[in-house]
């Protein structure tokens, strides 16, 4: 149809090109004020806030996966925090490895917990972490085979709507119960931590911290850019048809359930990034990322930022984690009233979100038919 | 004085001791007495002759030489001195003590710098004592036994039932030569059925012990770990006939103990799987006839909770008759809260699922905070009113505890009233039928909305319920529901939506399930494979255990 690569098919969408153009600003912006505004200028962005939207930017990406499977293909996912604890845990174990000898006691291959619990050599799933490549290889394939498997015995018997977001909550409720356990081999309740450096760069040089937010900008970016290409191809298209009329879309022979699985998994593999950008920007990771409370959160920055739009996700996600900084820093009592008045607040008056809102302001200027249909809700 | 001989008299030989022989004493007991108070030691405000007799027999005790101390123990054992059991505790727990000026006064609580102490002679409140003013009478691991078997003994003819069964308890494997024949005796004239049983298994254990054949057949069948370690003593020792006898004795025990075990896991798994049907069965009722997911709900079954504990905060020192009030109470308040959920919320989301349990999600949230703020966030304890505190002994290897008992019961009553709303009132028809069809119902002129009120109502009026039980089982705080959220979902999911019997069924099961896995496998790996267990069943059978048949089921 096109000889385009699917890749460039978004960018002939006038949403796409002002997203990223806005995106690379907001980057380039911040790097320059960050580098060239003298320290102390109320211009200047500090280290601590290019950190701060570094991790924004990790939890744009993974609202955009979220919005991927939610928004196009009507999966309200309740464990995506667990596919981006995943892909976090392999970066963590990475880094893990990296601080070599330096740990408190100085085992040059043991991590100071395992030492610690009296573990005699490294147990086999952390084999090959040391490695780069292999860790970022986990970084995908760890979140994306507990969503194929996941997925696969989900979606072929047709485990639909509430039923779905249940069984993905327990999920990441077990998982959370698994890494928990020192036994795991992941550091107990305390995760992992007290990371040193990653491809040789200094975590705690300001210098690999912005180069780090750039690097989630730029993932950001790209994983945005493949959503839109997904859902723009007729990939796309069924999906949505299967959102709106899953039955219906499989009478007319689409084997509805691997078209899921396959968003399924992209979908899982971004968040596993997310994660993974997250955890040297944070400097943790732990069980605690795994609580289905977490995960729930992410589904609401979708749903304040707007449903099935994508960019909505990014909006919803940037502004929900703004105001808790806020929130936490100012009164920490309040935050998770107001939160929970967002959910309420959102879900009743808000249903297609500030992306919505957005939408109906510029109604008359929106000429290009881009598919930013109304999600109808599949009647579960 | 008793003329029973004492079987740890150091005087007693063979266990051949009179009566005579302690009570020839006495003269020099009086002669000590006198020579005491001339001295002017005696502190006790009556010049008595009881009260005089009383300071020899605990200025004996204050000797350094331990043999010495062990005749004076005896002779506190035999002087009918209504005193001599406080005595002789508060010497077993190194509470009596002496004070600089001589006086003998029992410590009422040792910690901290100042003791408040006791008159050991008066039992008068002498106020607090430092604790240098103060010198305790010391004792060594023999007198601490000899001590012990003392204070069993004398329990053994006190007037009290419950304190001769708890002696009679403790003597199972103490039982020595001395003791063996005053025992015989004792057992001849014991009124009480229990404390025969148990005097009668301590002789047996000690009969074992030196070596009667006869001894095992009575041993047979008892749970008691004493006498499984006498067995199994016996069945290692060096006579092959005796060890061959103590070994099958051994064996039948340990079946009959399994079959204990057994019978306790499965107690303790209905018990967790009535608290699972408490907590989840509302839910079934409001996701059943409204498709809708309440992600509050747990937070209900919090209110239920708090419900009680400011029940039992109103009437302070009435935990039953607040406990009580509190089943209705807990009802209302939830119940309110739900309609107002409903009303609030979820009525502007119908036909929304996923939306609507996104908007409760956020009202738990709500509600948690709310709770902090205004209670507190520590967690607040509700007291079991005595009827069912404590536990239902049915051997010596199973006990049940009476607050799960309880809990199961109400749980199963709950279940019944439900039933019978469900089936025979107009509403359950009502819900019965809006549950099959909407628009049917509707069409047929039953008033969906009204329907919906008073199911969510319902629903969360019993979760309300379910709090109330919680509230008996663990510590009340603003995390009780989140703790309960996913496993009552789970039990929903995995029963079945809409059926009330499978939610009986999947949650006792569920519960059963974790209780057997858990010793193999430790709390934590038990409910993840449970967890792991429904997830995979669900592939299998999408619609739960029991699912809606024919078209109700496409809804």
């Amino acid at each position: 149809m096109q000889s385009r690569s699917w890749l460039l098919r978004p960018f002939s969408e006038r949403s796409t090109q002002l997203f990223i153009g806005v995106l690379l600003a907001a980057l380039a912006l911040v790097t320059v004020l960050h580098l060239a505004v003298p320290a102390g200028h109320p211009l200047n962005v500090t280290a601590y806030t290019v950190n701060l939207f570094g991790k924004y930017l990790s939890y744009a990406l993974l609202a955009v996966a979220v919005d991927l499977v939610w928004g196009y293909l009507g999966i309200l996912s309740l464990g995506h925090g667990a596919f981006f604890a995943l892909g976090g845990y392999a970066m963590g174990m990475y880094l893990m490895r990296q601080i070599g000898d330096r740990g408190t006691y100085g085992d040059p291959v043991l991590p100071d917990f395992m030492v610690f619990l009296n573990w005699e050599s490294l147990p086999w799933y952390w084999q090959g972490f040391d490695m780069a490549w292999f860790a970022f290889a986990m970084v995908l394939l760890a979140p994306g085979a507990l969503a194929l498997v996941f997925g696969w015995l989900a979606f072929r018997s047709r485990v639909t709507g509430v039923y779905l977001s249940i069984i993905t909550q327990a999920m990441t409720f077990a998982l959370m119960l698994a890494f928990f356990r020192n036994e795991m081999g992941f550091g107990g309740n305390n995760g992992l931590t007290d990371f040193r450096d990653i491809l040789g760069f200094s975590l705690r040089n300001d210098a690999t911290r912005l180069g780090l937010f750039i690097a989630t900008g730029v993932a950001l970016a790209l994983g945005y850019v493949i959503c839109r290409a997904i859902v723009v191809s007729k990939l796309g298209r069924v999906c949505v048809a299967t959102r709106d009329a899953e039955a219906r879309t499989r009478f007319l022979g689409y084997r509805v359930e691997r078209f899921q699985l396959f968003v399924f998994v992209i979908s899982a593999m971004l968040a596993g990034v997310a994660g993974a950008l997250y955890v040297p920007q944070v400097g943790i990771i732990n069980p605690s990322e795994f609580e289905p409370i977490f995960s729930i959160e992410i589904v609401l920055w979708v749903a304040l930022g707007g449903r099935a739009t994508l960019y909505g996700a990014v909006i919803g996600a940037i502004l929900v984690n703004y105001a808790k900084t806020v929130f936490t820093g100012v009164m920490p009592d309040a935050w998770l009233f107001a939160l929970g008045a967002l959910f309420v607040l959102v879900t009743v008056f808000l249903p297609r979100g500030v992306a919505g809102l957005l939408a109906y302001r510029f109604k008359r200027q929106r000429r290009s038919s881009d598919d930013t249909a109304t999600p109808q809700e599949a009647s579960a | 004085m008793r003329n029973f001989p004492l079987p740890w008299s150091t005087t007693a030989q063979g266990g051949a001791v009179h009566a005579d022989e302690v009570r020839i004493r006495t003269p020099w007991v009086l002669l000590m007495a006198l020579a005491v108070s001339l001295l002017g030691l005696a502190h006790a405000p009556s010049t008595l002759a009881q009260d005089a007799e009383a300071v020899v027999l605990l200025e004996a005790l204050d000797v350094d030489d331990y043999a010495a101390k062990g005749e004076a123990i005896d002779a506190i054992v035999s002087s009918d001195d209504e005193r001599a059991r406080d005595w002789l505790q508060a010497l077993l727990d190194g509470r009596l003590q002496r004070t600089d000026d001589g006086r003998f006064v029992v410590v009422l609580d040792n910690r901290g710098r100042d003791w408040p102490v006791e008159n050991a002679l008066t039992g008068e409140a002498l106020g607090e004592m430092s604790r240098r003013e103060l010198e305790r009478i010391g004792i060594n691991n023999a007198l601490r036994n000899q001590l012990r078997s003392a204070l069993a003994v004398v329990d053994l003819y006190s007037p009290d039932l419950e304190r001769r069964r708890a002696s009679a308890e403790r003597l199972l494997g103490e039982v020595d030569d001395d003791l063996s024949g005053p025992l015989a005796e004792v057992i001849e004239e014991a009124t009480d059925d229990r404390v025969r049983e148990r005097l009668s298994l301590a002789l047996a254990i000690h009969r074992l012990e030196q070596g009667e054949l006869e001894a095992v057949a009575e041993l047979e069948g008892s749970l008691h770990p004493e006498v499984r370690v006498a067995l199994n003593r016996a069945a290692q020792g060096d006579d092959p006939v005796l060890a061959t006898s103590a070994g099958e004795a051994l064996r039948g025990i340990e079946q009959t103990l399994k079959l204990n075990r057994a019978a306790e896991t499965l107690y303790f798994g209905l018990s967790m799987g009535s608290v699972l049907v408490l907590a989840a069965i509302g839910l079934a009722i409001t996701f059943g006839v409204m498709g809708v997911i309440n992600m509050a709900h747990g937070e209900l079954i919090m209110l239920g909770a708090y419900t009680t504990w400011a029940v039992q905060q109103l009437l302070p020192g009435q935990p039953g008759l607040a406990l009580i009030l509190s089943i209705p109470a807990g009802f209302l308040v939830s119940a309110l809260a739900g309609v107002a959920i409903e009303r609030g919320v979820i009525q502007f989301l119908k036909g929304r699922p996923l939306e609507t349990l996104l908007a409760t999600f956020g009202v738990s949230l709500i509600l948690q905070q709310l709770v902090r703020t205004v209670i507190s966030p520590q967690n607040r304890t509700v007291v079991t009113p005595e009827w069912m505190s404590g536990s239902l002994a049915v051997n010596d290897a199973l006990s049940l505890t009476l607050n799960r008992m309880a809990v199961l019961g109400f749980a199963l009553l709950v279940f019944v009233g439900l039933m019978l709303v469900m089936r025979r009132t107009r509403l359950g028809l009502e819900v019965r039928a809006v549950t099959q069809n909407r628009a049917m119902a509707r069409s047929m002129g039953i008033r969906a909305t009204r329907v919906d009120i008073l199911t969510f109502a319902l629903g969360s009026g019993v979760a309300g319920l379910a709090g109330v039980a919680l509230s008996q089982l663990t510590n009340v705080g603003p995390n009780l529901g989140q703790n309960y959220i996913i496993d009552s979902f789970m039990v929903v999911v995995f029963g079945g939506v809409g059926n009330l019997w499978g939610t009986l069924v999947a949650g006792l099961s569920l519960g059963v399930i974790n209780q057997v896995l858990e010793p193999w496998a430790g709390a934590v790996l038990a409910k993840i494979i449970v967890l792991v267990f429904i997830i995979l069943f669900i592939q299998k059978r999408p619609r739960g255990l029991f699912p809606q048949k024919g078209r109700a089921a496409e809804g």
